[in-house]
């Protein structure tokens, strides 16, 4: 049988496209919110700083930035090719290292939070 | 040598106008564009830890500059494609889910359904969480 590299690349992107479908609307509001100067409770920096420092909500913060950029990046990659676009090893590679880059910088600020 | 005149091969052409032939796929383009503005806020998200990883006023400051009708535009936008992605995925989870009892498999809308009141309680309870109401 034929190695493919799909199912690494394809199941993140299945995995994200879920959690952002149950997530982004919520997460996006809160900011929303904070935008328009009513800046739910937990932006406050003493609760959210305590909330990040968590070894859980550390894992989960980073597992969904992971998650949700891989598949933005992902779906960007498909959607320029219906565009057109067919140079799709460049641009596979540059979505791919911006989540990859945007994950890292997550788990690094985590780290020092 | 007439081989060659009948033998032009044909190349057909990659454009992006097909988008516009048909609802279906301008709808469908519209999910897709909905990983632009979930991709931005994640990455925004990312500063949003740079910043309270540096202290107070470094998240005062990122709390500050949210608050640019600029920024409230993006939001706004985000929300409606995320909403959207939401819905187009939930919508589908039938044909992705299919869950079979027995000899038959549950109705479309019992799967769909179930999706949907999952996000809707999780949405609540997220907003609820951050004392957003």
């Amino acid at each position: 049988m034929a190695r493919s590299n799909k199912p690494i690349v394809w199941g993140p992107f299945a995995a994200g496209g879920t959690l952002t479908a149950f997530l982004s609307p919520a997460l996006i509001l809160l900011t929303l919110l904070a935008a328009l100067g009513h800046a739910p409770d937990l932006f406050a920096y003493d609760r959210l700083h305590a909330l990040a420092g968590h070894w859980l909500a550390r894992l989960a913060l980073a597992g969904v930035v992971f998650l949700s950029l891989w598949s933005a990046a992902h779906r960007l990659r498909i959607t320029c090719y219906d565009l057109g676009v067919r140079a799709d090893t460049l641009v596979a590679s540059v979505v791919y290292v911006v989540a990859l880059a945007g994950t890292g910088g997550a788990v690094l600020y985590l780290a020092r939070i | 040598m007439a081989e060659q005149v009948g033998r032009r091969p044909h190349v057909r052409p990659i454009t992006s106008e097909w988008i516009f032939r048909h609802p279906r796929y301008l709808r469908y383009m519209v999910r897709e564009f909905s990983c632009l503005f979930i991709g931005a806020w994640t990455l925004m998200l990312v500063c949003a830890l740079g910043r309270l990883s540096e202290g107070p006023e470094a998240w005062g400051r990122f709390l500050e500059g949210l608050k640019s009708p600029w920024v409230v535009a993006f939001h706004v936008l985000a929300l409606a494609f995320a909403a959207y992605h939401s819905f187009t995925w939930f919508q589908l989870t039938p044909k992705a889910l299919p869950v079979q009892v027995g000899e038959k498999f549950l109705p479309d809308d019992v799967i769909a359904g179930a999706h949907f009141g999952a996000w809707a309680v999780l949405s609540l309870a997220i907003l609820f969480f951050a004392g957003a109401f």
